[in-house]
């Protein structure tokens, strides 16, 4: 049992090791201050089959563990002559089950090895991109005091090709440092006629204590089962999980033998399982896999976050956000214009929330006249504008759960083009020159019809660049005006498709387009008026000038 | 030589602000005489404790229970600096066994809010511990909270060597209209104030001290809408591991040097954050705010701000439709205000 700090936790182990009739060798720090020591020590003198090792310092992945466990680990063997197994243990590990119950299951299992060791290829949870290198290179400084001298050290070695000869042939493995061993394969890594020069070697290698045994152990195993029976996870930056009062069920549910590392404050813990014999469980196989899921969602969470949340604490740099927006959301221009009741069609057609044009230079338009949206997302413009980048991520965030779809066109404020744009979450589409129905319905003077159309195709040309070009990533479909109303279904209905959200029966009801007659006529008009109106595509001027139109019935009805 | 240009900004900025810390540093110093002890225990304090600090005026509502939670979570000692009160903050305060107080007549709004006496205060007694910087209207909750007390996260936080931790201020409103309920001092405050605004904030990075300038809320809502840049600021870092040399910027939003400030992950995760769940919307409000208007101690530019006050005195409605009403950590955490990282 190595122990390094939380003394009063240590004793309290060691005594419910021993209480099953478990031999303990301790092995203290030797940073810890004498009278600490000697006053644990003291405290532990009434158990008759606890022996205390000789002191090594132990720093984080030097060798000093090793040594202490080597140096434990014999007193063990010669001391205690009946002992089979030794579990490698810490004084922040809590045994979960019963120790009656892992007595038995070793019994069961007399030549078995329990010991995590993999080959260096095999594993993902190398710490600062050393891997293979870590028994190749020599490690003369300390990584966590020391980090400028190890990496420049790393950074030479590597450029002198440096490379240290592995001896005798072994093939480095690692694994958890906490192990159970037999004494046949324990004495026999510690008796090796080899071991000056192993540990000669091992000394130099960069976190010995996870791969000394873990190599060793393999040279001599009989068999060998790759798994640690401490249950013990680590973050994504080698540090030990910590579990707290709040992880007793899980612990529980794990039906693993021991768990470390606990929170020496954690006394609804401590309590539970080492005081409450009754909550013995079955006879089960350890089954850490819950506890895994949990713990490599927190490195997820940790690393890679929650895709389109800004957040206090998760504010990535453009290019990191993983995603602008949390969920697929759909844009539509030109529809309404277009479309007289395109809205209310589309919300009854799909399972979406249908929003006016959110970007709207007066306000927010959200769905059903609303002033403020679920989050408390207020409709003012210039609260929008203040950040419409915020504004659109805490809408698609706030409705998770609810596809979102709104209106955008040359009219509104365009600042949010881009990041719609290179948003692979949005489904643009466009029915380019649509802007120009309402200015034809509209009561208004030529020359101001004129010039507006004129600002707003300059405007809507920007956009189309914007979204044409190489950044865009959202799924964009562009019309010309001419082209959608040849053949409206199809493309409506393929976006419909895409959404996925159709409601059951279709697309039973379509979408009532504007009556268009005289349209042809209103575009040769801005072209007298020497403005040139192109986005719209070609229509004849000879509709409606009166006569009846030659093909297509009015209005235009989506059939 | 781009990047030759780079790094020499990069130097002049650093020099820059390792001045602006000796400034604040400085102007604590002078104002060390404003303050007049009234009990100082501090010799109570021991190595690991955590510690509280903050600045008080007529809080004698809200006081028993900030002390009272602070404590659950296991804080251990209180410094605390009396803006002169005339509503027995200050004998209540001198009473308390893990309270050391401080009292000064000068002016909030030229100690920089306060800050220059704590800053003066923490620079004696504050150094290697962890502590809490705090309005008596800011409770502090994190992940867990409920059940694993402040001396798990700073250890944990430690650990991962981290030495400060944010927590973004979300304001706590009633339904209904702010005095209609009365709170009894003592009492948890959320049963009444248990509405906020769950997904309206507003965030920029600040280029100077590399914080985070989050703005929102129902404060930005109702009274800023048509001038957000003059919505409240949002984000805080009330939680820090001390060094002598540290000083708060303004309030608790910002600090130097400037690494304190990056409580947030800027390559796509998320660190471990809490929240400040804000008291500021109880009843008293109403009254206060003419009082506040009247003293312009709050504001740098207070005159700016006399349309908010005329809105509080009003006994406005903060909640709306799309209010949330809390329930739990949890659900904080889930809507994303604030983060567990990897604190599991």
């Amino acid at each position: 049992m190595l122990v390094h700090t939380a003394f009063g936790r240590a004793e309290q182990i060691a005594r419910h090791w021993a209480a099953s009739g478990c031999p303990i060798v301790i092995h203290s720090d030797k940073s810890v201050p004498r009278k600490t020591y000697a006053a644990f020590k003291a405290k532990l003198s009434d158990l008759p089959d606890v022996r205390f090792a000789k002191r090594h310092r132990c720093e984080w992945g030097t060798w000093g563990l090793v040594a202490a466990t080597q140096e434990a680990s014999q007193i063990m063997l010669a001391e205690f002559p009946e002992v089979r197994h030794v579990y490698l243990s810490s004084g922040s590990c809590l045994p979960l089950r019963p120790v009656q119950e892992l007595i038995d299951y070793l019994t069961e299992r007399p030549h078995t090895d329990f010991i995590e060791s993999a080959t260096t290829a095999d594993v993902p949870w190398t710490m600062g991109g050393l891997d293979h290198e870590r028994f190749t290179l020599r490690f003369p400084f300390s990584w966590r005091k020391n980090r400028y001298l190890f990496d420049r050290y790393v950074a030479l070695q590597r450029l002198v090709r440096f490379k240290r000869r592995i001896p005798n042939g072994i093939v480095p493995h690692m694994g958890s440092q906490w192990w159970c061993l037999t004494r046949q394969t324990l004495s026999a890594i510690l008796e090796d006629p080899e071991r000056a020069s192993y540990d000669r070697y091992f000394k130099k290698v960069w976190i010995p204590d996870e791969s000394y045994f873990q190599t060793l152990a393999r040279l001599y195993s009989r068999q060998i089962e790759s798994r640690s029976l401490t249950l013990s996870k680590f973050d994504y930056q080698g540090k030990p999980h910590i579990f707290y009062d709040d992880h007793l069920q899980l612990l529980r549910r794990s039906d693993c033998f021991v768990a470390r590392k606990i929170w020496p404050f954690a006394n609804r813990l401590y309590d539970a399982f080492l005081t409450d014999v009754s909550s013995a469980m079955k006879r089960t196989e350890p089954n850490p896999g819950k506890i895994d899921r949990i713990f490599a969602k927190a490195v997820e969470r940790r690393t890679r976050g929650r895709p389109g949340l800004i957040m206090q604490s998760r504010f990535p740099v453009e290019g990191r956000e993983n995603g602008l927006t949390c969920a697929q959301y759909s844009v539509f221009e030109g529809f309404t214009d277009l479309f007289e009741n395109f809205e209310a069609w589309l919300s009854k057609t799909t399972t979406t929330r249908v929003h006016g044009h959110l970007f709207a230079k007066e306000r927010a338009e959200f769905s059903e006249g609303q002033t403020v949206m679920n989050g408390a997302l207020s409709d003012s413009a210039t609260l929008r504008d203040y950040n419409p980048q915020a504004f659109l991520a805490s809408l698609i965030w706030n409705t998770r759960g609810e596809r979102q779809c709104f209106q955008f066109g040359p009219r509104d404020v365009q600042d949010i083009e881009w990041e719609i744009a290179k948003d692979h979450n949005a489904q643009i589409s466009v029915i380019t020159g649509a802007w120009a129905v309402p200015l034809f319905k509209s009561n208004r003077n030529f020359s101001d019809i004129r010039q507006e159309a004129a600002l707003l195709q300059q405007i809507e040309s920007e956009h189309l660049k914007t979204l044409r070009s190489p950044w865009t990533k959202a799924r964009v479909r562009i019309w010309s005006m001419a082209e959608f109303i040849e053949a409206p279904m199809e493309p409506l209905q393929t976006i419909i498709d895409e959404i996925g959200q159709q409601s059951l029966r279709g697309l039973a009801e379509v979408p009532k387009m504007s009556d268009l007659t005289g349209f042809g006529q209103f575009l040769q008009n801005l072209k007298n008026q020497g403005m040139h109106p192109y986005l719209m595509g070609d229509f004849p001027v000879s509709h409606g000038q009166g006569e009846a139109p030659l093909s297509q019935p009015k209005p235009y009805l989506v059939r | 030589m781009g990047n030759g240009m780079e790094a020499l900004k990069h130097l002049r900025k650093a020099y820059r602000m390792r001045w602006k810390r000796r400034r604040l540093l400085y102007r604590a110093f002078r104002k060390r005489r404003q303050l007049k002890p009234v009990t100082n225990r501090t010799a109570q304090i021991a190595a690991d404790d955590i510690l509280v600090f903050s600045t008080v005026r007529n809080e004698m509502v809200r006081l028993p229970h900030f002390l009272e939670h602070y404590r659950a979570l296991g804080v251990r000692h209180f410094l605390m600096v009396d803006n002169d009160s005339d509503d027995g903050t200050r004998a209540f305060l001198a009473q308390q066994s893990d309270v050391s107080l401080w009292t000064t007549p000068a002016s909030y709004k030229l100690s920089r809010f306060g800050v220059d006496w704590l800053t003066w205060l923490q620079r004696q007694y504050a150094h290697d511990h962890w502590c809490l910087t705090l309005d008596a209207d800011e409770i502090l909750i994190y992940p867990h909270h409920d059940t694993r007390p402040l001396r798990a996260l700073t250890e944990w936080l430690d650990s991962h060597g981290r030495r400060s931790f944010g927590a973004m201020m979300l304001d706590m409103y009633p339904k209904g209209p702010l005095n209609a309920q009365t709170y009894v001092t003592g009492e948890d405050p959320f049963s009444i104030l248990n509405w906020f605004d769950g997904g309206n904030y507003m965030i920029q990075r600040k280029d100077d001290l590399e914080n985070l300038w989050i703005q929102g809320g129902p404060r930005a809502r109702q009274f800023f809408a048509d001038r957000p840049k003059r919505a409240p600021t949002m984000s805080k870092t009330p939680l820090v591991k001390w060094r002598r040399g540290y000083a708060y910027v303004s309030s608790s939003h910002s600090l130097l040097p400037r690494m304190l400030n990056h409580v947030y992950d800027d390559q796509g995760g998320e660190k471990t954050s809490g929240i400040l769940l804000h008291t500021k919307f109880l009843h008293t409000i109403v009254e206060k705010s003419a009082e506040e208007k009247h003293r312009q101690e709050h504001f740098a530019n207070s005159e700016l701000y006399d349309t908010y006050y005329d809105g509080l005195t009003q006994n406005p409605d903060l909640w709306c439709e799309g209010s949330t009403k809390l329930i739990s950590w949890r659900q904080l955490e889930a809507m994303g205000l604030m983060s567990k990282g990897n604190w599991v």
